[in-house]
This record gives structure tokens, C-alpha cells and sequence, in this order.
């Protein structure tokens, strides 16, 4: 009787241990998990400001206003296009 | 037995009492804590949970990101990203003068204003200072100071300004949209914010989620059907018309024919989205949606394609229009330039009012009342956009002779712009009116047949017409593309009635004449010199339509040669 008693002893130390490992590990994935998802948000704000950013840079009137000043760009007269019908190019 | 050989057996006869007493106690004390025990088990368990949760279990807001919007091909006009909020407890806020001084610095405020905002202990959350620029938060967050804390929140940029302000709209410190597409797109661009359980550790770490209360749902992205190319160039255009022209404001919209999409829309006089300090109410109207104009004679077209759907004319028909002047009742109808004699297709070149309105009176006024009706005058467009005006058109039973002939050219009756450019869809394809959209839908739209394919045939031949040599706006035409459209001028309305020397102009139109693609309607708010719509009006539609029809590849369908110079004597339209 008293061996058995011992050897579940032995058993429930060892389950309480190992539950108590197990929930420190729980708790350490669970960090890391936290980290990844607030890493994720924060690469999701990054894109934001990157495509604002590119949207900014990209505007239309500026890439414009550097084409005709900066780089003395025009739009070419109309009589200079020549426009190909999609089939004619394959 | 004495006490003597008790004491040396080493044993003592205790009264019994004693024991008993020692039992009564034990079981006493038993009870009282299982007594105690019950209580809080059963009785007290809910604050006392309570009370445990607060120390370590905690309710996070999980906030959602407010929707992007994109134009048609996916470049960004509105990002919402997140910046920087500073709070406080006013009674835990305790600084030295130094640290008083350098907060209120970082914060852009006055020392007195920010003594005003610690001053009342009593409240337990101040803003001090809201949508922070990342850099000077943390600079704060670095001074470790005690009370102060910040909070994320999310600031809306607009990085196309004043471009796409009107369409846009905005929205106010807390994300949530105010004007425009912003607020009307709300409940999707919004999304719901949710919350969550978590149990934190000593560091204030998360350490467990214990339960999800509700996800937050981040904000559907919306892809509008503006091509922030055409837009761009379309608010460029305006903005030097209406400066060139010491115009009031402007107005302008693109459409795609086929599609009914709106491919820009812009707003002048305009404000910068991104800074919004000092607006004013002029600035804020969207004056293509939410602005009534009587539009003048860019109404005659549907007059004269209602007169050709009846069967009693042909583009051929003449009408009389001498000697230039008609008197109804009291009111007498003039035509700028009276000509004698006019077809019906020389009737909207020439622009005659007479002309007009005669075959308006020839057509009973219950016809001409529902078609204007079912071109969608006088309700408001479909759009979903707040605001959107629905026009004044009369019920023709209260229309007197005088009111039905100045109806023919567009006067007594009051449009947006933007109905006044989807009505010309009849024209573009085969007599549909297609309804619109400022959502990228790029399926060919159907919308109700109001005429046959040959009257919007007709129609735009003589619309091609009146932008030739000859016409009213010959300055609406481009290079390498046939364009067809109706010049506008009408005196505003002031007062109930109409100011002498104030004038809409207005241009609308449309290109490839082969193959309409799209639809451009320009109206100018008095300009000051020149005001006919061929004058001021035309040239902005050229403008904005030559970079449209290449922006989209369309395929020219005139011969690319210079344009034969209309004569300095164009005839102008009759106001």
C-alpha cells in the first residue's frame, strides 16, 4: 500500500511538473506569437506608408512637372503617334 | 494507585473535559472557515474573480485599419497609418519646470495651455495632444515622464491633395469619415473593432489569450473607377481655366460611356485634405454632385432628340426662326444671331433659342416633362454620394406655354452636372442611359433605351456639327479624334431671377464620334471678360479629352492634321 501511494506521488510530481513546463512553454509560444502578429501589423503599416509614399512621389502633376521642366520632355503631337491594333502587333 | 507510581509510569490522567474543550474549539474553527469558505466560494466569487482579473487579465482593443482607396489601377489616393496620441492623469503628472517646458515644445503648445489641460485633477484622462508625428512621440516616450502615456490612433493621408479633395472627402480625428466617398463608404471602409481577453504578466507582457471577444475586422479596401492620371489632368486643366478666366469656380466630370464609370471628377476652387486648418464652404462643395445650375443650351440636344423620336421632323426640317425674336405672353425669346430659315440640325449649331423652343411647343408638354423625367432630371443620381443634388423639373401641369418653350433650351430648369453628363450617355451609345458608378466595374453597362439607335445617331452627327467651322464651340475639337458636343451659356439665377452680367459657361461633350469612349461635361461659375461657353468652357473639353482618349489608347479616328482655324466670328449661343 505505502509503495503504491509512493509511486503515485512520484507520478502526480512528475505530471505537475510537466504541466507546469508545459504552460511556461505555452506562455513563451504564445509571446513569440504575439511578436510575429504585431511584426506583421507593423509590416502592414510599412506598406501603407510605402505606397503613400510612392503614390506621393508618383503623382501625376510632378512626374509631369519634372518631365517638362527638368527634363524638357513633351507629349508628342498627335500627327507623330502612330497607334497599332493589338492583333497587328502580335 | 497513587499519584506517586502514576507520575513514575509517566502518565497523567487529564480530565476529560479538557479534551472535549480542545474538540469543540477544533470543530468550532473547522466550521468557521468552512463557513467562511462557503461565503467566498459561493457568495463572494464573482467580485472576487473580478478582483483577481484586474491584476492580471486584461481587455485589449483591437483596432481596425481603416480601408485604402485606389484608383482603377491600384495607386493610392487615401492610407490610413497609424500616429501617435499623448494622454494623461492630470493627478499623477508631476514635472519640473525644465520638463514642463521641453514637454510643451515637443507637443507644439503653449506652457499655459498645457497647465490649462493639467489642471483638473479631478478627470482622469486629458488629451493633451492628438495625431502626433511619430518622431516627436517617441521623443516624449523618452523623457519617461510620470502620467503621461501615449495611444496609437490612425491619421488619414491623402497624398493627392487637392486633386481628388472633393471626391475623397475626409474624415475627423477618429478615422471615421466626414465628407464624399469617405462617408459613404464608411460602414465597409470602417471595418469593427475588436477585443480580446489577455492575461499579462508582472513586465505588462501578454503572456495568454484567454478568449477572443469579437475579431477586429480591418476595412474593405474600395477601388474607385478614377484614373488618377485623367483626374490629375482634369483638376490642372480646370484650375488654370478658372484662374485664366477669373472664374468663380469650376466644374468638371469625365465618364466612360460604355461603362458608365466615373473616370474624374474635379472640384475648383479646391483644399488640401491633409490640412484642413482653414476651410471654408466654398472650398468644401462638390459642385459636380451637390451644385444646381440651369444649364442653358446644353439641353437643346434632348429637345431636338425627343422632337426626332416623335416623327414630326428630320435633321432636314426647317424651322422658322426670323426675325430673331418671339414674344410668349410677356417674355420675349431672342436669338443672338437671327437667321432666317433653319434646319433642325442648323438649329443646335447655330444654337437658335427660337428654334428650340418652337419645337418644344410643337410637342405636347406631358412628352417633353417625361423625358427629361426619365434622363433623370429632378432626382437625385444613383451615385451613393452624400449630398447629391436632385435637380428642380417642374410637373408639367403647372407649366405655362413660356416655361415649356424655355425649358427647350435649358432654362427654368435646374441639373447637376453630373446629370447633365450622364444624360448625354443617350447620345455616346445607341440611345441607353447608362447609369453610373464611381466603383471600378468595367462591364459594359445597360441602362434604359430612351431613344433608337438612329435619333442618337442623328443627334450626334449634329452635335459633331456644332464644334465644325460654323458652330458654337469650335474650340472643343482635338487633333486625331472627330468630337461632337453642345456649348452652354445661361445667366445665373440671382435673387428669382437672372443676373444681367453673370454667366455659366458650359461645355458637353463627346469622343470618338466613330465610337464614343467618353463623355466630358465643363462648366465655369462666372467668368469675368469672355463668358461664352465656346470661349471658355470648349477649351478646357479639348483639353482634358485629347489627354484622356490617350491616356487610354483609344484609336484616333480622324486624319491627323492641324485644324482649320475656325473664324474669328464663330457664332456664340444665345443666352
Amino acid at each position: 500500500m505505502a509503495k503504491l501511494n509512493l509511486l503515485l506521488l512520484a507520478v502526480l510530481v512528475a505530471c505537475a511538473l510537466g504541466l507546469v513546463t508545459s504552460q511556461h512553454k505555452a506562455r513563451k509560444l504564445f509571446s513569440a506569437l504575439e511578436r510575429e502578429h504585431e511584426h506583421a501589423r507593423e509590416l502592414d503599416v510599412e506598406y501603407g506608408r510605402l505606397q503613400l509614399e510612392a503614390s506621393t512621389w508618383g503623382q501625376h502633376s510632378r512626374v509631369a512637372r519634372i518631365a517638362a521642366g527638368t527634363l524638357g520632355l513633351r507629349v508628342p503631337d498627335a500627327r507623330r503617334v502612330r497607334l497599332l491594333a493589338r492583333d497587328n502587333a502580335q | 494507585m497513587t499519584a506517586g507510581s502514576v507520575a513514575a509510569q509517566g502518565l497523567v490522567r487529564l480530565p476529560v473535559w479538557r479534551a472535549r474543550v480542545v474538540l469543540v474549539a477544533l470543530i468550532g474553527a473547522f466550521s468557521v472557515l468552512t463557513v467562511r469558505a462557503v461565503y467566498l466560494q459561493a457568495v463572494k466569487m464573482d467580485f472576487l474573480q473580478e478582483k483577481g482579473d484586474a491584476r492580471y487579465s486584461r481587455v485589449l482593443e483591437m483596432p481596425a485599419t481603416r480601408g485604402r482607396i485606389t484608383d482603377r489601377h491600384g495607386e493610392a489616393l487615401a492610407v490610413s497609418t497609424p500616429v501617435k496620441s499623448i494622454w494623461a492623469i492630470p493627478a499623477d503628472v508631476q514635472l519640473k519646470p525644465a520638463q514642463r517646458k521641453g514637454l510643451a515644445r515637443l507637443l507644439g503648445v503653449s506652457t499655459r495651455e498645457l497647465d490649462r489641460k493639467l489642471a483638473e485633477p479631478e478627470r482622469d484622462f486629458v488629451y493633451l495632444k492628438r495625431q502626433l508625428a511619430p518622431e516627436a512621440a517617441e521623443a516624449i516616450a523618452r523623457l519617461r515622464l510620470p502620467g503621461i502615456y501615449e495611444q496609437r490612433e490612425y491619421r488619414r493621408y491623402y497624398p493627392a491633395g487637392e486633386v481628388t479633395a472633393h471626391l475623397l472627402g475626409f474624415t475627423d480625428v477618429e478615422d471615421v469619415g466626414q465628407e464624399g466617398l469617405e462617408l459613404a463608404y464608411q460602414q465597409s471602409l470602417g471595418g469593427t473593432r475588436g477585443s480580446r481577453r489577455v492575461i499579462k504578466d508582472r513586465l505588462g507582457q501578454v503572456v495568454e489569450d484567454v478568449q477572443s471577444i469579437r475579431a477586429a475586422q480591418d476595412g474593405v479596401d474600395l477601388t474607385l473607377s478614377i484614373d488618377s492620371k485623367i483626374q490629375s489632368v482634369a483638376f490642372a486643366a480646370l484650375k488654370a481655366a478658372v484662374e485664366r478666366h477669373r472664374a468663380k469656380a469650376g466644374a468638371l466630370v469625365a465618364l466612360d460611356a460604355r461603362t458608365g464609370e466615373v473616370l474624374a471628377l474635379a472640384n475648383v476652387p479646391s483644399y488640401n485634405p491633409n490640412n484642413r486648418a482653414q476651410l471654408s464652404g466654398a472650398e468644401l462643395r462638390n459642385r459636380v454632385i451637390t451644385d444646381l445650375f440651369e444649364p442653358g443650351s446644353t439641353l437643346k440636344p434632348f429637345t431636338i432628340a425627343l422632337a426626332l423620336e416623335s416623327g414630326k421632323v428630320t435633321p432636314q426640317t426647317l424651322v422658322a426662326t426670323a426675325p430673331g425674336r418671339m414674344t410668349l405672353a410677356h417674355y420675349t425669346i431672342r436669338d443672338v444671331h437671327p437667321a432666317g430659315a433653319l434646319t433642325v440640325t442648323q438649329v443646335l449649331q447655330k444654337s437658335s433659342n427660337i428654334g428650340a423652343a418652337k419645337l418644344a411647343l410643337a410637342m405636347p408638354s406631358e412628352a417633353l416633362w417625361g423625358f427629361y423625367d426619365h434622363l433623370g432630371f429632378g432626382r437625385a443620381p444613383q451615385l451613393g454620394f452624400p449630398g447629391a443634388a436632385a435637380g428642380r423639373l417642374r410637373p408639367h401641369r403647372s407649366w405655362r406655354p413660356i416655361e415649356q418653350a424655355t425649358m427647350a433650351y435649358g432654362h427654368g430648369i435646374s441639373v447637376s452636372l453630373i446629370q447633365l453628363a450622364r444624360a448625354y450617355t443617350i447620345f455616346a451609345g445607341d440611345g441607353e442611359l447608362v447609369p453610373l458608378t464611381l466603383v471600378k466595374s468595367e462591364l459594359a453597362a445597360h441602362g434604359e433605351k430612351l431613344v433608337s439607335t438612329e435619333t442618337a445617331g442623328a443627334v450626334r452627327a449634329m452635335l459633331e456639327a456644332a464644334v465644325q467651322p460654323g458652330g458654337t464651340g469650335p474650340r472643343a475639337r482635338i487633333i486625331g479624334w472627330r468630337v461632337a458636343g453642345k456649348t452652354g451659356t445661361a445667366h445665373k439665377q440671382e435673387n428669382g431671377g437672372y443676373a444681367a452680367d453673370k454667366y455659366i459657361a458650359s461645355f458637353v461633350g463627346l469622343a470618338p464620334v466613330s465610337a464614343p469612349r467618353v463623355i466630358i461635361a465643363v462648366m465655369l461659375d462666372e467668368p469675368a471678360g469672355e463668358y461664352y461657353g465656346g470661349s471658355v468652357a470648349a477649351p478646357v473639353f479639348a483639353e482634358v479629352m485629347q489627354a484622356t482618349l490617350r491616356l487610354l489608347g483609344v484609336p484616333h479616328d480622324a486624319p491627323l492634321e492641324p485644324l482649320p482655324q475656325p473664324a474669328s466670328d464663330a457664332p456664340r449661343e444665345s443666352t
